[in-house]
């Protein structure tokens, strides 16, 4: 009698057991293994979302590796340790009221150029800059003097080698439209 | 299969020195014996070298964990589609899939080069089985896959997760088909300075297999675009990171070489320039080889720290000084048989083209090593990134993109007043109405408003080509129109297949230009929980998080959340995105947790979700909603410009398919004797 009593006790305790496992895990909303879902993330806030603060993160470079901007860097490798505290770092800054420049040269003062996400306009920097578009010009000042130097030697030619054409200017002006009309 | 991995790679070394030896020789002695011995070399060294890669892949099915490669990449859990790729995930395996490609790629270029380019092949087995013998030396000494461990684990520390996706088993082959491909020209090239048939001879025989490098390299990058979109989360496709810069470059200096050897074949004039584009663009290759396998350049694409550097930059350094130095012993013969008639002319825009072309291949270059030489200056380290790339190289874009729509509109040798007025008073009037139309339309971002007004101008001058040719074809032969069109292709398969490419290229830009509205907000949401976000078209997205579910799949624990999605209140589905946590097979987890993108994709946005993570454990996650405008624009641009080289690519059709001297202008006319 005994023995079915508390078989009958054990039951009940189980199934109070299994009822309380149920209701942690599902009725509280928590998930069968939070491990599989990555590092624990805390709510967003308004400052996370703030255009002026992801303006300023966008500017400056996480220092995990990845190549990535803090902004981008803690809106996509959630599994980052580096891009959250330096999010901290910059909100931290905003607090105490500064502005986007003097956040951005905390940074660099505490980790160097290399914190930008390009490099700052001066000194030998302004070669990275520059060097392209200097190229590209000299490099059409040389091609535009090359053609004339090439037109005007094949006008010379042309006019050397081609007997005068035994053709009025209008009909001249015919055939170049007609040859205009063609196709290529 | 270890030891037959071993012997088929020490084969394939003496195959491909032998193959190297015979091809100069035979070339320069003219010995016919020599030269047929290096064309089966090259035979031999492609059985050799697959034999090789036949061997690894046993290996890597049998879950041969002894071998380091095989444990360094594999797990017993791994499905098998990613089983094969797996050849290609790590720095050596993807070493022999390069070196067995480019032997196939020799081996073809024996068999299929017709026998008017025969002189040609000779050096074209030496120059490709010396580079294959490089490879294969990286390989014996510096790379060998096949190395065996002290120990073996029970289980492989299995493939990266962001590898373990269809758009990573397809991007690496056919980016490194275009990047092997590219050594098939650079073969022809050689073989032209060496033999002294510098005619245009070398063109035709070099321009089919130039196409061909510059689609695989096309497609490559565009399926690595779409990879980094769909895969690794960060709503965008190109990042400018030094290693999608190597791939980039080369594929410039093709694209200006394609468009220049045009005039070297209607006019014979830039072969010293076209030689040197070739040569530019393999060294360019290797350059970027380099910095792939090297970890000179910070990448995340970038293969583990390895020697292989040293032997990469020995061979660049050894390659560039003996190219060029035959280039330059060889420019007396490179002289130019015309000479440029006018400003306005169609070989001068194709010369701006490629001065555009080359500038931005050299801002990128100078971008991506801009780190190197500001260490080395300063002693101070510096980032180039995004801001710069974009600052510097997006004007040079626009202006090519004006050149598009400019270069066909002007008349080979000399274009007259008349002609450029009738040319260009459709194109640019549909450019401004286009322009005036996004103006009123409130678009102010300068940019994306050049961006899509040029558009309009390029499919303006296409559609105007194609629309004259028609109607040519329909008054000469008197077909309809819409059939004409089609023969038009048909028949000038080069001409207007590359003007599909053209169209690519505007949907290309219209697609980047999209990403100038991207919108995008973070929120933390309950179950039952809404955000909001605005498009930049007006639309409201109502997202609403429905729950989160966990479970097992394949070789992963699954976090799924999904999440309901309503348009100005109107329901457009769901989308689900997901944390994978992948596992070995004893259930350990092998790597961090990976991000899977639930993306509803559109003609006009992409709405773009993914699951950062979860609030304590619950199911309150956190989400980023990002609104990517115009993204579908870039992959369907992508197919047109894949179709439109396949257009120029397919034999036959073009030009020079047609037999006697082609009429430069007027009318063909048949003679009463010629019938």
């Amino acid at each position: 009698m005994s023995d079915r009593v508390s078989r009958r006790a054990f039951l009940a305790v189980g199934a109070a057991a299994v009822g309380a496992v149920i209701q942690d895990t599902v009725a509280a909303g928590r998930v069968y293994n939070p491990r599989w879902a990555g590092r624990a993330q805390a709510p967003i806030t308004a400052a996370d979302n703030d255009p002026g603060i992801q303006a300023i993160e966008k500017q400056l470079k996480c220092s995990c590796g990845c190549g990535l901007d803090i902004y981008t860097c803690r809106t996509t490798d959630f599994s980052c340790t580096y891009s959250p505290g330096l999010h901290k770092q910059v909100l931290a800054l905003a607090e105490q009221g500064k502005s986007a420049q003097e956040i951005i040269d905390t940074f660099v003062a505490q980790f160097g150029q290399q914190v930008l996400m390009a490099p700052p306009k001066r000194g030998f920097n302004l070669a990275g800059y520059f060097v392209p578009s200097l190229a590209i010009i000299v490099a059409t000042a040389f091609l535009v003097r090359t053609l004339r130097r090439w037109t005007r030697a094949a006008d010379v030619a042309a006019s050397e080698s081609a007997p005068p054409p035994d053709a009025t200017p209008a009909e001249l002006e015919r055939l170049r439209r007609e040859l205009d009309r063609l196709p290529g | 299969m270890t030891l037959l991995g071993h012997l088929s790679l020490w084969l394939a070394f003496l195959v491909g020195l032998w193959g190297a030896v015979t091809g100069f020789a035979g070339g320069l002695q003219g010995r016919a014996d020599l030269q047929q011995s290096a064309r089966h070399a090259t035979v031999a060294l492609f059985g050799a070298l697959v034999v090789a890669v036949i061997s690894l892949e046993v290996a890597i099915f049998r879950h041969d964990f002894n071998i380091e490669y095989v444990a360094a990449y594999t797990s017993r859990n791994l499905p098998t589609f990613y089983l094969w790729s797996a050849l290609y995930a790590g720095q050596k395996g993807s070493l022999l899939f390069w070196a067995t490609v480019l032997s196939l790629f020799a081996m073809l270029a024996q068999l299929l080069t017709s026998r008017r380019h025969r002189a040609y092949l000779p050096y074209v087995a030496g120059v490709t089985c010396l580079v294959a013998t490089f490879f294969v030396t990286v390989l014996l000494f510096a790379a060998n896959p096949f190395e065996r461990m002290a120990f073996t684990p029970v289980d492989g520390r299995g493939m990266n997760p962001q590898l373990q996706n269809p758009g990573m088993v397809f991007h690496p082959p056919m980016l490194y088909l275009g990047y092997i491909s590219i050594t098939i020209p650079f073969a022809f090239a050689i073989a032209a300075l060496l033999s002294k048939k510098l005619d245009a001879d070398w063109l035709v025989a070099v321009r089919k297999w130039t196409l061909v490098s510059w689609l695989f390299l096309a497609v490559g990058l565009l399926l690595g675009m779409w990879w980094a979109y769909v895969e690794l989360g960060w709503g965008g496709y190109w990042a400018w990171d030094p290693v999608e810069n190597a791939a980039l470059l080369p594929w410039l200096v093709m694209t200006a070489f394609l468009h220049s050897v045009m005039i070297q074949e209607k006019r014979g004039m830039l072969k010293k320039w076209n030689l040197a584009l070739i040569i530019g663009a393999w060294l360019l290759s290797i350059f970027g080889t380099f910095i792939t396998r090297s970890g000179v350049i910070a990448s995340v694409h970038s293969f583990t720290q390895s020697s292989v550097g040293y032997f990469f930059l020995v061979f660049l350094v050894v390659a560039a000084a003996a190219s060029f130095t035959l280039y330059a012993t060889r420019l007396p013969l490179l002289t130019a048989e015309a000479r440029l008639e006018s400003m306005v002319s169609r070989e001068a825009s194709f010369l701006f083209n490629n001065l555009l072309f080359i500038g931005i291949a050299f801002s990128v270059l100078w971008g991506t090593l801009f780190p190197i030489l500001s260490e080395l200056v300063q002693g101070t380290k510096v980032t180039v990134g995004p801001p710069f790339f974009n600052q510097v190289n997006v004007p040079l874009g626009l202006a090519l993109l004006a050149l598009t729509g400019i270069g066909p509109l002007i008349a080979w040798r000399r274009a007259s007043m008349p002609n450029l007025r009738r040319q260009f008073a459709v194109p640019v009037t549909a450019g401004v109405f286009v322009f005036l139309i996004l103006m009123v339309a409130g678009m102010r971002d300068f940019g994306a408003l050049m961006a899509v007004s040029l558009g309009g101008f390029v499919v303006a001058t296409v559609l105007q080509e194609f629309a004259r040719g028609a109607r040519a074809r329909h008054r000469q032969f008197g077909e309809p129109v819409a059939l004409a069109a089609l023969r038009l292709i048909g028949r000038n398969r080069r001409r207007y297949g590359g003007y599909i490419v053209h169209l690519g290229i505007v949907l290309l830009f219209v697609g980047f230009a999209g990403m100038a509205f991207k919108t995008e907000t973070q929120a933390t949401l309950r179950p039952g929980e809404s955000a909001t976000l605005k498009s930049p078209y007006g639309h409201v997205y109502t997202l609403t998080h429905l729950g989160v579910s966990q479970y097992h799949a394949l070789n992963r624990e699954v976090t799924a959340a999904l999440v309901d999605v309503r348009r100005d209140g109107k329901p457009l589905g769901r989308l689900k995105t997901e944390k994978r946590q992948h596992v070995d097979a004893a259930g350990n987890p092998t790597f961090e947790p990976s991000t899977e993108v639930g993306i509803r994709s559109g003609l006009r946005e992409d709405l773009y979700i993914v699951l950062g993570g979860l609030v304590d454990g619950t199911e309150q996650a956190v989400y980023r909603f990002t609104i990517n405008p115009l993204v579908w624009w870039v992959w369907f641009g992508g197919y047109v410009l894949v179709l439109g080289g396949l257009i120029v690519l397919w034999p036959g059709g073009g030009p020079q398919a047609v037999k006697g001297p082609r009429p430069q202008a007027g009318y063909a006319v048949k003679l009463e004797a010629e019938r």
